[in-house]
């Protein structure tokens, strides 16, 4: 336990340097590593530890994103408040696709789509509302305000990301520990067995959904603070609803450091991808990354972090295997 | 009022062939229990090949659908034992990881080979038309009709008839009994893969005479295929057909009520519909 948080503290104060020498384009990289962590643990919340895989984390993020940005552009309400009556919004929509849903039992393959379609009726409304700004998309004004939520330079939005994911992180535990995290690891090992021995399946995984799509939401405010423009076919995208669930799978679905080293990993085969082969022909970069995807899915089948932890396990004398 | 005659008109001719795609999608996910998220993407690739037999041979895509059938086949074939075959014990999720590797991989080999501008394929028949009473008739679309009810009904007949196509209803109704009265079971989910690869296969072929199409055009396809599969009824022959003839008039009907560019939504409608109510979808039985 001591050696744990001996390494937990050293990690910090790493973490907290790191920013100041590292250059920019690598600033850039670690932003984005850690908030796509923080996106794939609110993910983990609902798809890892309830097991309901959503394809449809986009719309959170985006409710997330658009309410925090017009709340602020229409009603000068500053996004560091607006952001909650996003994840708020969030929440209930959540609520209202898990109600229909889970009431109805869908599973699998069923849920998947179910979230997946109501990612995308989402994404054209949005495209079709002006004042979301539609095809042409929405742009925030720069202006240098912390209450503005906008920073000059990137090293302030580099503890925004790290403290979100910090957060975040710290929330999943909490849930792993208490009883609400059992009871959905529960209901992803056996939802007929928990049910019967009589865990409220249906009210723990509306609790898992809100709690995921809110904390998904909050995430979309970083975002819409860190980019300064929001196009629907970008933010609203399947494709981005996947690059939210890819990183926890990746990591390992279901545990704490999942998120964080399937987005470390994954973000390292964009850049190593982007990097070596952007210069060639168009779409080059990406069927390398697709390439190394499957490899990682053919070599490490059970996830980053599982797979490690039981190398560990095998190693130390004594320890179970 | 014709107007929406004829758009339900045209929605049903393009439905076959959407039917065709779904058939191939609903016997993959049957017999493996897994998502096919390059479906689309391997719809594509039989575009480009009829494009390309039709742009340097000069075969009519009508025909050419006997050679991309069978590369599509040998591409899903060869992501069934090559790949997914290796994994079929992990986490459900990382079937899905695997399978969207594999669709960022297709999508972006056609980009590379063939560019983003859309491709066309301008038969001398394209524009042919003819009336029926007040009702205009695409000859292609009434062709690709025919054709992909052609072939929609000689997968039927095989899976009924053949012994191969009862090895692989077995193995889709029960893996464990297949396994057990002596199936080869990889060998049948490679034959699965490859046959529900070759149906997309084709109705993209199928589709090309009045389709343009680009590298990006699959992930719609694939998500459509979703749609009809589930308001079909997952594993339903006959759902899968019904489903793409509908999904195929409510684009239709969706883009002369709405703006064009809502029409999907209208499938989407009906797709939360068919989840709340009848989640086994139209045809299936129960799950």
């Amino acid at each position: 336990m001591t050696l744990r948080l001996g390494l937990l503290a050293a990690a910090g104060a790493v973490l907290v340097f790191l920013p100041f020498w590292v250059p920019s384009t690598w600033q850039n990289l670690l932003i984005t590593t850690f908030y796509y962590a923080y996106l794939g643990q609110a993910w983990n919340i609902l798809g890892g530890y309830a097991g309901q895989l959503s394809l449809g984390h986009a719309a959170f993020f985006a409710i997330g994103a658009y309410t925090s940005a017009v709340l602020a552009s229409q009603y000068a309400i500053s996004p560091w408040l607006g952001m909650f009556a996003g994840a708020a919004l969030a929440a209930l929509l959540s609520l209202g696709i898990g109600y229909l849903g889970f009431r109805f039992g869908l599973r699998g393959f069923y849920f998947i789509l179910l979230t997946l379609a109501a990612a995308e009726i989402c994404r054209l409304i949005a495209l079709h509302l002006p004042l979301l700004g539609g095809y042409t998309g929405l742009f925030i004004n720069f202006t240098p305000n912390p209450w503005q939520f906008q920073f000059q330079g990137k090293i302030p939005y580099y503890f925004i990301a790290l403290g979100f994911l910090a957060a975040g992180s710290g929330i999943v535990w909490l849930i792993q520990r208490s009883k609400l995290g059992a009871y959905l690891v529960a209901i992803r090992e056996d939802e007929d067995a928990s049910e019967a021995l009589g865990v409220d399946t249906f009210r723990y995984k509306m609790i898992a959904y809100a709690l995921s799509a809110a904390l998904t939401a909050l995430g979309g405010t970083f975002y819409a603070y860190y980019q300064y423009y929001l196009q629907p076919n970008t933010v609203l995208h399947i494709n981005h609803s996947v690059d939210i669930m890819i990183r926890p799978i990746v990591g390992g679905a279901g545990t704490i450091l999942g998120p964080v080293l399937g987005s470390f990993l994954l973000e390292l085969l964009g850049e190593f991808s982007r990097t070596y082969f952007a210069g060639g022909m168009a779409g080059l970069s990406v069927v390398i990354y697709g390439v190394l995807l499957i490899i990682v899915v053919l070599f490490l089948p059970r996830g980053v972090y599982p797979t490690l932890a039981h190398l560990m396990r095998r190693r130390r004398p004594g320890g179970a295997t | 009022m014709s107007l929406y005659v004829q758009a339900i008109v045209n929605g049903f001719l393009v439905g076959g062939v959407y039917s065709l795609m779904a058939l191939g999608l609903s016997l993959i996910f049957g017999v493996m229990r897994v998502i096919n998220f390059a479906h689309g993407d391997m719809m594509v690739w039989g575009m480009y090949l009829s494009y390309w037999l039709f742009v340097t041979a000069g075969v009519d895509p009508y025909l050419s659908i006997l050679v991309t059938g069978s590369a599509v086949f040998l591409l899903g074939a060869a992501v069934q034992k090559g790949l997914v075959n290796r994994i079929l014990d992990a986490p459900h999720e990382m079937q899905i990881l695997l399978m969207l590797g594999v669709a960022l991989v297709l999508e972006n080999v056609a980009l590379m080979v063939w560019g983003p501008d859309p491709r066309r394929v301008s038969t001398t028949y394209a524009l042919s038309t003819f009336w029926l009473g007040p009702i205009v008739f695409d000859l292609p679309k009434v062709a690709t009709f025919g054709l992909a009810l052609a072939l929609a009904l000689g997968l039927y007949l095989f899976l009924k008839k053949t012994d191969l196509g009862r090895m692989i209803r077995a193995a889709s109704d029960n893996q464990i009994g297949a396994l057990l009265v002596g199936t080869d079971i990889l060998k049948v989910f490679t034959l699965a893969f490859g046959i529900g690869a070759a149906c997309v296969g084709a109705a993209g072929s199928l589709m090309t005479p009045f389709l343009p199409f680009s590298p990006s055009t699959g992930l719609f396809f694939t998500v459509t295929s979703f749609n009809i599969v589930i308001i079909g009824g997952m594993g339903s022959f006959l759902g899968a057909f019904v489903g793409g003839l509908l999904v195929g008039m409510s684009e239709s009907l969706g883009a002369v009520i709405l703006v064009p560019s809502l029409k999907e939504i209208v499938s989407f409608v009906l797709l939360v519909l068919i989840l709340l109510f009848r989640p086994q979808g139209l045809l299936g039985s129960g799950r």
